[in-house]
């Protein structure tokens, strides 16, 4: 019994092994010479590189299939690791469309020259300030800077006028951010247009000193809301996503909007735009006409994701406080540059 | 150290053919020439953080290197090892021993309670202490955490040598007038040497490339720094001047295992069946055994699930009527057995190798595996997606690259099994049944591959818990529109909804389990013969 058993064990290996060695000889480099199935030409479909959240991007492509019958499939990461992977992948890559949260990671691909011209009948959807001059990529939603404070730890006089104050020493390991997404980095890259290097410079050196890092915005104003820390950078729709769930991330925490253009009170844009190697260009252009529509705007405003609408005369959710009286500093989104920013922080110790 | 008839010619002689053995062994050459192609297939990722080091240029290079933030993540990384491999020695060698030499009760059940923490990613396990302890964070959480999660890769190992050491050793040990703790540390220990040095090597790498665990209690090492680099520049030089640091202190990892490995051989040879152990007894130590015992399992295994579960009831039935389930369960699932078997097979030429033929040419080959596996599948997965995108196209994004990934990332694993059942199996009998008159091929399928299948599939079973369980790799290489249990746990847990998270925790440590006990299972048989 014992033996047949063992048998039976070695007969099992002997049929992985012999599996295992074809699934190998695919996987070595000189396996590769004829290319097996190609992955990235879908019939019809279309790829979406997504790094905007995933539920929004699953509302758009969900309410865009049901409309057009055209099949999305995604592939999730984060900004700039989807900019910096298609620029790798080049005329390979086998993204279509390409979202983001914020916009800096667009502007490398648009560099790279690797987006097509996005449609006109899109970019009349989208009003000029939330698209870049070039037309190579458009706005699909935006998100502002804010800082939410627990509110036993803090009171209103005590907070600061400027975000730059956050670098002052008085604010030392009073807060928190998460340095390393890129919508904090979307925050400094907006600092460095606005106020130059070396003011960015020190600003980080502060920061070095002053906050503790956490990783993601929602964990940070969780954080915020135990008592960890008394306040976290971050943008507004976390706390108002928190608020219409259970609340109990945020319920100790108020937001707090620096607003008088400064660098805090940065409104950042989130960019969508069509890859010039797209196999299925004219369904790409149709899945981004589609978001910055009408219904594509509109899950913005109903849905659960709490960031702006900006595009077909959308209005922004309710419960969020309107894009006008934000009074965010004007930047060309064209110039938020991601790499820069990179380096200084790697400099600064925070990366 | 008698003289091996198999080692290599030494420099001195002078012609390939005349060997030093007298017949040349079976098949080494062939052996030899698959390891070697598989080891310089496993060396892509190294050279690509070579040849990355090099390209950024000296000054650079340097200036990315000497900064105080690789200070801080030099301190946290090794802070971390310094503590917990002794710890998990500690407790793995502890709980083996309790477990396979006392009359400890119910050591059936803690045996395989002790293995079980297995069932569950070390990620899961943060998950669950940052749901009882929110505030948790830094140096002592990750020592917590990472203890807990890994302690049973030294217990399996150990718990599976201890039982099958002859004690006819020990016997005359005790014959010869020392004391059970005297014996236990001057006999049974140092025969422990290749299991506890294997289980230790495993841990050590483990906590070079652990990210989920330390990320979500807000503790910075080099992987999780790497990974943070690689979020914001996908490979920019500074990402991958910290691998090379990586790299680094993996190769003295590698080495110090190497060194207190020693060279002794460890197969029973003789007539006659081995007789069965000596269990001591425990008298007034037994209710402090099993207090503790409670103790430990209770933290790495009882209060995880404790709290996937919780999770599960707060959130009620409706995260279970989500769509991404079965998909996620079912590439879960073919990844872990296609990565297995893969695997498997491509370790077994460096195994054997190592065990029959060792000398320096069988240890640098294993070696260079170790270096692989022990970056964290983030810097494998990079060099991949950037060696596939310009030298193979075709294979980018493919399931068969992701694959060729877990082979490479997770080959000691199997590797450390295989050895260990290799060690066993005793050569002699190869060479008897070749005596006999068996050609060697069906002698070694007969007997060696027979003899080793067992560990074989031990080393299966903790690399496809390894797949189950990984997370950057496979966020990195897998085909579009992919989703794993752990990507999707992952991509929840960071948007801190636990609740959404906890049905894929669940997922994992069910699909994980029966592999787990298959692992102690197979320790257990070995043990048996």
């Amino acid at each position: 019994m014992k033996i047949r058993n063992s048998a039976l064990v070695s007969i099992a290996l002997a049929a992985t092994a012999a599996l295992g060695l074809t699934a190998c000889g695919g996987g070595t480099p000189a396996g590769g010479t004829s290319s097996s199935a190609s992955n990235g030409a879908a019939s019809g479909g279309i790829t979406v590189y997504n790094a905007q959240h995933e539920s929004l991007t699953k509302e758009w492509v969900d309410a865009f299939t049901a409309e057009t019958g055209i099949k999305v499939t995604m592939r999730q990461g984060s900004d700039t690791e989807l900019s910096n992977q298609i620029i790798q992948e080049g005329q390979a890559s086998p993204a279509d469309v390409f979202l983001t949260e914020n916009s800096p990671a667009m502007t490398q691909v648009e560099n790279a020259g690797l987006f097509a011209d996005v449609n006109k009948d899109t970019l009349a959807q989208v009003p000029a300030e939330f698209a870049p001059s070039t037309g190579k990529w458009t706005g699909i939603a935006a998100r502002s800077t804010v800082l939410v404070y627990n509110k036993t730890k803090l009171t209103e006089d005590q907070l600061p006028k400027s975000m730059l104050d956050l670098a002052k020493p008085e604010w030392k390991g009073k807060w928190a951010a998460s340095p390393t997404g890129a919508d904090f980095q979307a925050i400094v890259s907006a600092l460095l247009e606005l106020k130059g290097e070396s003011a960015t410079e020190e600003w980080l050196k502060g920061m070095k000193e002053n906050s503790k890092a956490y990783k993601g915005n929602s964990t940070a104003m969780k954080a915020v809301n135990a008592g960890e820390v008394d306040a976290a950078l971050i943008y507004h729709y976390y706390y108002y996503g928190d608020q219409a769930k259970t609340g109990e991330n945020s319920n100790n925490v108020t937001p707090y909007y620096f607003k008088n253009q400064d660098p805090g009170a940065f409104l950042s844009v989130s960019g969508g735009g069509v890859l010039k190697s797209s196999k299925n260009a004219a369904a790409a252009q149709e899945f981004l006409k589609f978001i910055t529509g009408k219904k594509g705007q509109e899950v913005l405003k109903n849905g659960t994701s709490f960031e702006y609408a900006i595009g077909s005369d959308v209005p922004a959710n309710d419960k969020l406080v309107p894009i006008k009286d934000l009074q965010a500093p004007k930047v060309d989104a064209a110039k938020l540059n991601s790499e820069k920013v990179t380096d200084l922080m790697t400099q600064a110790g925070l990366l | 150290m008698t003289s091996d008839l198999s080692a290599p010619p030494r420099a001195g002689t002078t012609t390939a053919g005349r060997g030093s053995s007298p017949r040349p062994p079976f098949g080494v050459s062939a052996v030899s020439v698959l390891a070697v192609l598989i080891a310089l297939f496993s060396l892509v990722p190294l050279g690509y953080v070579a040849y990355m080091t090099v390209a950024t240029g000296w000054d650079t290079a340097v200036g990315l290197i000497l900064r105080p933030r690789v200070g801080e993540l030099l301190l946290n990384t090794l802070l971390l090892m310094a503590a917990t491999i002794p710890l998990c020695l500690l407790l793995g060698v502890a709980g083996a021993w309790l477990v396979e030499r006392t009359r400890l009760r119910g050591h059936r059940v803690w045996a395989v309670l002790l293995a079980a923490p297995l069932a569950v990613p070390a990620f899961v396990n943060s998950y669950a202490w940052v749901s009882a302890i929110p505030s948790l964070g830094g140096l002592g959480s990750g020592i917590l955490i990472s203890t807990l999660s890994y302690f049973p890769l030294v217990y399996i190992p150990a718990a599976a040598t201890l039982s099958r050491l002859d004690p006819a050793i020990e016997q005359s040990a005790a014959a010869l007038g020392l004391g059970a703790w005297r014996t236990f540390f001057r006999v049974v220990l140092p025969q422990l040497r290749i299991a506890l040095t294997g289980g230790a090597l495993l841990v050590g790498l483990h906590l070079l490339a652990e990210y989920g665990a330390f990320a979500m209690i807000r503790f910075d090492t080099f992987t999780t720094a790497i990974m943070t680099q690689y979020q914001s520049t996908f490979n920019g030089a500074a990402g991958n001047m910290l691998a090379s640091v990586l790299v680094f202190f993996c190769l003295l990892l590698l080495l110090a295992e190497v060194r207190s490995r020693g060279s002794a051989r460890y197969a029973r040879i003789g007539a006659g069946v081995q007789a069965k152990a000596l269990r001591l007894p425990l008298h007034a130590y037994q209710i402090a055994a099993q207090i503790f015992l409670l103790a430990l399992t209770a933290l790495a295994f009882g209060l995880p699930l404790y709290f996937v579960l919780r999770w599960i009831l707060v959130s009620g039935a409706d995260v279970w009527t989500a769509s991404e389930f079965l998909p996620a369960l079912v590439a879960t699932f073919s990844y872990g057995l296609a990565g297995a078997a893969a695997t498997t097979v491509v370790a077994f030429p460096m195994a054997y190798l190592a065990v029959r033929h060792p000398g320096w040419f069988s240890k640098s080959l294993e070696l260079s595996n170790y270096v692989t596996s022990s970056m964290p599948g983030i810097v494998v997965a990079l060099a991949f997606v950037t060696v596939s995108i310009r030298m193979v196209p075709g294979m980018y994004q493919t399931a068969g690259l992701l694959v060729a990934a877990y082979v490479l990332l997770f080959l000691p694993r199997a590797l450390v099994n295989l050895r260990a059942g290799l060690a066993q199996a005793p050569k002699e009998l190869d060479e008897a049944a070749q005596a006999l008159g068996k050609p060697p091929l069906l002698a070694f399928i007969r007997v060696t591959l027979r003899l080793t299948a067992p560990a074989a599939a031990g080393g299966a079973a903790l690399v496809f818990l390894a797949i189950a369980n990984e997370l950057t790799a496979t966020l990195l290489l897998s085909p579009n529109g992919t989703r794993t249990l752990a990507t999707e746990f992952w991509s929840k847990s960071s948007e801190i909804d636990y609740a959404g998270a906890a049905p894929y925790a669940l997922l994992m440590i069910v699909l994980s389990a029966p592999m787990t006990y298959l692992l102690f299972q197979q320790s257990k048989k070995v043990a048996g013969q």
